[in-house]
C-alpha cells in the first residue's frame, strides 16, 4: 500500500516518524475550508481520517482537507516590512478615500 | 438506509445557531441517549432485554480493552483513534444496558460494575488481550465487519428501542471497520515483519469467529426483534475474504473455540478485565466522578 504521496514523504520516514499534514475544516456548506491544525500520518488517507478524529468530534465539519505539510510555501516572518507594510500610508487604494461625485446614489 | 427515527430524541440542544466561519465550531447534534432511554417508560421483555445484554456486555468490554491504549498506541494519532472507538462502543453499551436493565430495575452501571465474570453475556472475542497493535487491528475486523452487519439488519427490529440504537451504532461502526480494513491493508502489504505480524495475528483471532454466528434458544425466542446471528455469516466471510486477499493475508484454517460467553462461561482474561474496571466503583460505592 506504499502510495506516491507516501514516497514524497520520504525524509520523514527516515527519521521513523510519520509525515506532517496541515488540516482545513469546512464547518458547513457554503464557507470555505479554515486551518484547524497539523498531525502526523503515514499517508494521504490515514492522514484524512485522523483529521476527523482529531477535528470533527464535536460536529465542527461537513468537509476536510489534508495537504503535506512541506507542500506549504509561508511567507517569510522576517521579511514582514517589504511584505507587507508597504502598504501603508496608501490610504487611496482604499474606497473610503474617494469622495462620492454628487448623483451617484446607492454606493 | 432506512432507520427509524428514534422516539425520544432530545432535540432541546440543538439551538447552537447558525454556522459561524470557524473550523473549531461544537453543536451536540442529535442522538438517541442513554439518558432518553432511562425516562422512557417502554421496558422490555425478558427475552429482549437478556438479547439486548449480550450486545451490551460484547460492546462495554471491547471498549474497556480499547480504552488500554490510550498512551500506548504507536503514535499519539492512533491513540485518539482508537480511544474514539473505544468511546463509541461504549455509547453502544450504555444504551444498551440501559435498555436491558429497564426490565429488571436496574441501571447501566449496576449493570457494568455490580455483576460478576458469570453474569456477562459478552462473546469471547470480545475479551481477548489486545496483544501488539496488529492483533488488536485483527481483533477490530472481525469486530467490526460482524456489529456492521448485525447493526445493518437491526435498524429493522420489532422492538423500536433496539432499532433506534442500531440506528446510531450503525454509523459509527461504519467507521470503525473502515479504520480496521485501511490499517489490515496497510500491515498486511506493507514490510515482511508488518505481513507476519498480521498473519499471525488473524491466526490468533480466528478461532473466536464462529462463537459471534452461534444460534442458541434466546436468539430465536426474539424472533423479529433480533437477529438469527447465523444469517449474518456468509456475507460476514465475503467481506473479511475480499479484506485478508487485497492485504496479502490467508484465510485461516484452525479450529474453533468451544466458546460459551452467551451461557457466562468466559475465557480466563475476562476475571482481570473486570476486576479493573469494576474496583473504584466497589471500592466507593455510589461515588460520582
Amino acid at each position: 500500500m506504499m502510495s506516491q504521496e507516501n514516497e514524497g514523504q520520504a525524509a520523514g520516514q527516515q527519521a521513523n516518524v510519520w509525515p506532517l499534514w496541515e488540516v482545513f475544516v469546512r464547518s458547513s456548506r457554503g464557507l470555505s475550508h479554515v486551518h484547524a491544525g497539523s498531525l502526523h500520518a503515514p499517508d494521504a488517507e490515514m492522514a484524512l481520517r485522523n483529521a476527523r478524529d482529531l477535528y470533527t468530534r464535536r460536529n465542527e465539519g461537513v468537509s476536510i482537507w489534508v495537504v503535506p505539510s512541506e507542500a506549504i510555501m509561508a511567507s517569510d516572518p522576517d521579511a514582514k516590512g517589504s511584505f507587507f507594510e508597504s502598504p501603508q500610508g496608501k490610504d487611496y487604494r482604499h474606497a473610503t478615500y474617494y469622495t462620492k461625485s454628487e448623483g451617484v446614489k446607492h454606493l | 438506509m432506512n432507520a427509524p427515527t428514534p422516539a425520544h430524541a432530545d432535540h432541546s440542544l440543538d439551538s447552537f445557531g447558525d454556522a459561524a466561519a470557524s473550523a473549531t465550531r461544537v453543536t451536540p447534534g442529535n442522538a438517541l441517549r442513554p439518558e432518553d432511554i432511562a425516562i422512557q417508560t417502554v421496558r422490555p421483555s425478558e427475552d429482549v432485554a437478556q438479547y439486548a445484554l449480550r450486545l451490551g456486555d460484547d460492546s462495554l468490554i471491547l471498549a474497556q480493552r480499547l480504552g488500554h491504549w490510550i498512551s500506548r498506541g504507536p503514535e499519539i494519532e492512533e491513540d485518539i483513534a482508537l480511544g474514539n472507538i473505544a468511546l463509541d462502543l461504549l455509547g453502544h453499551a450504555r444504551s444498551f444496558l440501559t435498555y436491558a436493565g429497564h426490565a429488571w430495575g436496574k441501571t447501566e452501571d449496576d449493570l457494568a460494575y455490580w455483576r460478576e465474570e458469570d453474569e456477562f453475556r459478552s462473546a469471547w472475542i470480545f475479551e481477548q488481550p489486545n496483544g501488539d497493535f496488529g492483533v488488536t487491528i485483527a481483533r477490530q475486523l472481525v469486530v467490526a465487519i460482524y456489529q456492521r452487519l448485525l447493526y445493518s439488519r437491526l435498524v429493522e427490529s420489532a422492538d423500536s428501542t433496539i432499532a433506534a440504537i442500531a440506528a446510531k451504532a450503525l454509523k459509527e461502526v461504519d467507521y470503525h471497520r473502515d479504520h480496521a480494513i485501511q490499517w489490515t491493508l496497510r500491515l498486511g502489504d506493507g514490510t515482511d515483519e508488518s505481513h507476519r505480524r498480521m498473519q499471525a495475528a488473524i491466526e490468533l483471532m480466528w478461532p473466536y469467529v464462529d462463537e459471534l454466528f452461534d444460534d442458541d434458544e434466546l436468539t430465536e425466542r426474539v424472533g423479529d426483534a433480533g437477529v438469527r446471528p447465523s444469517t449474518l455469516r456468509g456475507e460476514f466471510d465475503a467481506e473479511i475474504r475480499a479484506v485478508l486477499d487485497e492485504a496479502t493475508l490467508a484465510l485461516p484454517a484452525v479450529p474453533r473455540a468451544s466458546g460459551g460467553g452467551r451461557r457466562g462461561e468466559h475465557t480466563e482474561h475476562l476475571g482481570y478485565l473486570l476486576a479493573e474496571m469494576q474496583v473504584l466503583a466497589r471500592k466507593h460505592p455510589g461515588a460520582t466522578w
